[in-house]
């Protein structure tokens, strides 16, 4: 399997992966699968319909990974791909996701990765997930990724989605639920430019005693573009749930945040923070005085925020 | 050497304008440490401001080491060498010790070399080395992460803004203790401090008084301090913290 170096690069941004990767992968360029392995521990097979893939990992596989990126490199291409992970119990594993699309035509580019996670009791999942976008051509790169994510008892999953770059348009829908004592972190960065439009639903609700969930979102809105980020945090139980969006507007961007909560338990403890605003003056000049310029110091000042 | 050619600056608010700075004058040759000291509203942390850059001149003129700087940025007068320590150390998310170090000193600075400056200040290195610069830190382990860049800048002139506000007295001790070890230091640097701590006063070379935008007297530690003893332009460190 060869690939060439703008696919690399796709590589590069969303897998951190400077070639094919090691253990288990399923990579899958301009809308077909364009190389797979699987390990003893970790299977991935083609879904009958074909349509996308089921990942299943065996129970108790520690220390594993599976990468599964995707990477759009033809104008043109729309695409919908179901992929289901059945992680069995004990387990402690990685996965990484992502889409790369380089788009250099005029027509539109989009992939709509539709991934559910069944995690099984006790088990703990490191999910990474990146979108990235490049080419200059007048076709829009277009994400619409939905997950879901259903938690067995004791189960801990930690996400990790990064947007920074060259996505013009996504609705990115995340659902969770969880039974007791599991424990959901989310950690969004966004950042959105020129025109673009991004929206983020989050529903998390929380099933059973114990179970807990932080959903932090970081995002800067440069240019035009806009954002949403709407987040639910849903306490059935006696639980406790965080949600924070936390944002830096510059330029004409704009941002709407809806932190919601609904409490269903008495003993439900859950709790929602949300700021918007400018880069603060006083750390423009901090920086300035240590002898950035004005435009060095705003660029480091938004990369330390969505680090 | 840094030279105020007849400096002032005035602020418009309500009732018109307010001048702050009047038509000073002075001269800090290299490798002294000055203090300037005086009442509150006196202009002290204005003229710190207007030598970094952070407030435009209204009049006169700001000479560096031979250069006018005085319509300079803050970029360019920071690149001169000239480094400021502000009264309220700014926070930012995200941002850590190491990498506020890093842009500092302008350079890809190591692990250790950024441990050794903030040994220096006073902190364990590893506890703080990879902390974000955000409302966990304490008052007094901002400002002691605030002198680090000052000292991992490696400037010619250092401008501290009453360095031992919002800090706690075993904090202000070890501030003393910094500011000695800046001081007797084999690097060229002058330091200027503002405070009107008598600690901070009893370890200069030259004080300068400065109220309602003049200076009113200006001399050698010696000659100045025992005038000013005992007067809130140079008060003890509880009578500081009774405030």
């Amino acid at each position: 399997m060869k690939i060439d170096a703008v696919q690399k690069q796709l590589l590069q941004e969303v897998a951190d992966l400077h070639d094919i990767p090691e253990g288990a992968y399923n990579l899958r360029a301009n809308g077909q699968s364009i190389g797979r392995n699987t390990t003893a521990n970790i299977d991935i097979q083609t879904k009958p319909e074909g349509n996308g893939i089921d990942i299943r990992i065996k129970e108790g596989t520690k220390n594993e990974s599976v990468h599964i990126p995707v990477i759009v490199s033809e104008s043109g291409i729309k695409e919908t791909v179901y992929n289901d992970f059945f992680i069995g119990d004990d387990c402690d594993v990685l996965i990484v996701a992502g889409c790369g699309i380089d788009n250099c035509g005029n027509q539109d580019s989009q992939h709509n990765g539709i991934h559910r996670f069944f995690v099984g009791k006790n088990a703990k999942i490191r999910y990474v997930e990146k979108h990235y976008g490049s080419g200059d051509g007048s076709g829009k790169r277009i994400l619409d990724p939905v997950t879901e994510v259903y938690m067995d008892e004791g189960s801990t999953m930690e996400m990790e989605m990064a947007q920074i770059k060259g996505v013009d348009s996504t609705e990115r829908t995340t659902i969770a639920e969880l039974k007791k004592d599991a424990k959901l972190v989310v950690r969004e960065r966004l950042m959105t430019h020129g025109e673009q439009h991004a929206l983020s639903v989050y529903k998390v609700s929380l099933n059973e005693e114990g179970s807990s969930a932080d959903v932090v979102s970081r995002s800067v809105a440069r240019g035009t573009s806009y954002q949403k980020f709407d987040a639910c945090i849903i306490g059935n139980a006696a639980c406790s749930g965080h949600t924070e969006c936390d944002s830096i507007i510059m330029d004409s961007g704009r941002i709407l945040a809806v932190p919601s909560l609904e409490a269903n338990s008495i003993d439900a403890a859950l709790v929602h923070e949300a700021a918007i605003g400018k880069i603060a003056g006083d750390q423009l000049i901090k920086l300035m005085t240590l002898g950035l310029t004005e435009s060095e110091a705003e660029e480091q000042i938004i990369n330390g925020f969505l680090k | 050497m840094l030279e105020l050619r007849n400096i002032s600056f005035s602020a418009e608010d309500e009732g018109g304008k307010t001048e702050i700075i009047r038509n000073v004058s002075l001269t800090i040759p290299d490798n002294r440490f000055v203090v300037i000291t005086g009442p509150n509203g006196g202009g002290k942390s204005t003229l710190a401001k207007l030598i970094a850059g952070i407030q435009p001149l209204t009049g006169g003129n700001i000479i560096f080491d031979g250069t006018d700087i005085t319509d300079m940025s803050i970029t360019d007068r920071a690149r001169m060498g000239i480094g400021f320590a502000f009264q309220q150390p700014v926070r930012f998310k995200g941002l850590t010790v190491l990498d506020l170090l890093r842009i500092a000193s302008g350079n890809a600075l190591s692990v250790s070399e950024a441990c050794d400056y903030l040994s220096e200040v006073g902190l364990c290195a590893k506890e703080y080395i990879d902390r974000e610069v955000n409302a966990s830190l304490s008052g007094g382990e901002l400002k002691r992460i605030e002198i680090a860049t000052i000292l991992a800048r490696d400037v010619k002139l250092a401008v501290f803004d009453e360095p031992e506000a919002g800090i706690d007295l075993w904090s202000f001790n070890n501030l003393i203790r910094i500011f000695e070890k800046m001081r007797s230091s084999d690097k060229k640097r002058t330091i200027l401090v503002i405070s009107h701590q008598e600690r901070i006063l009893n370890i200069a070379d030259e004080i300068i008084v400065l109220a309602d935008g003049n200076i009113v007297k200006q001399g050698s530690k010696d000659e100045i301090l025992p005038e000013i003893v005992g007067t809130q332009y140079a008060a003890g460190v509880c009578a500081k913290i009774e405030e």
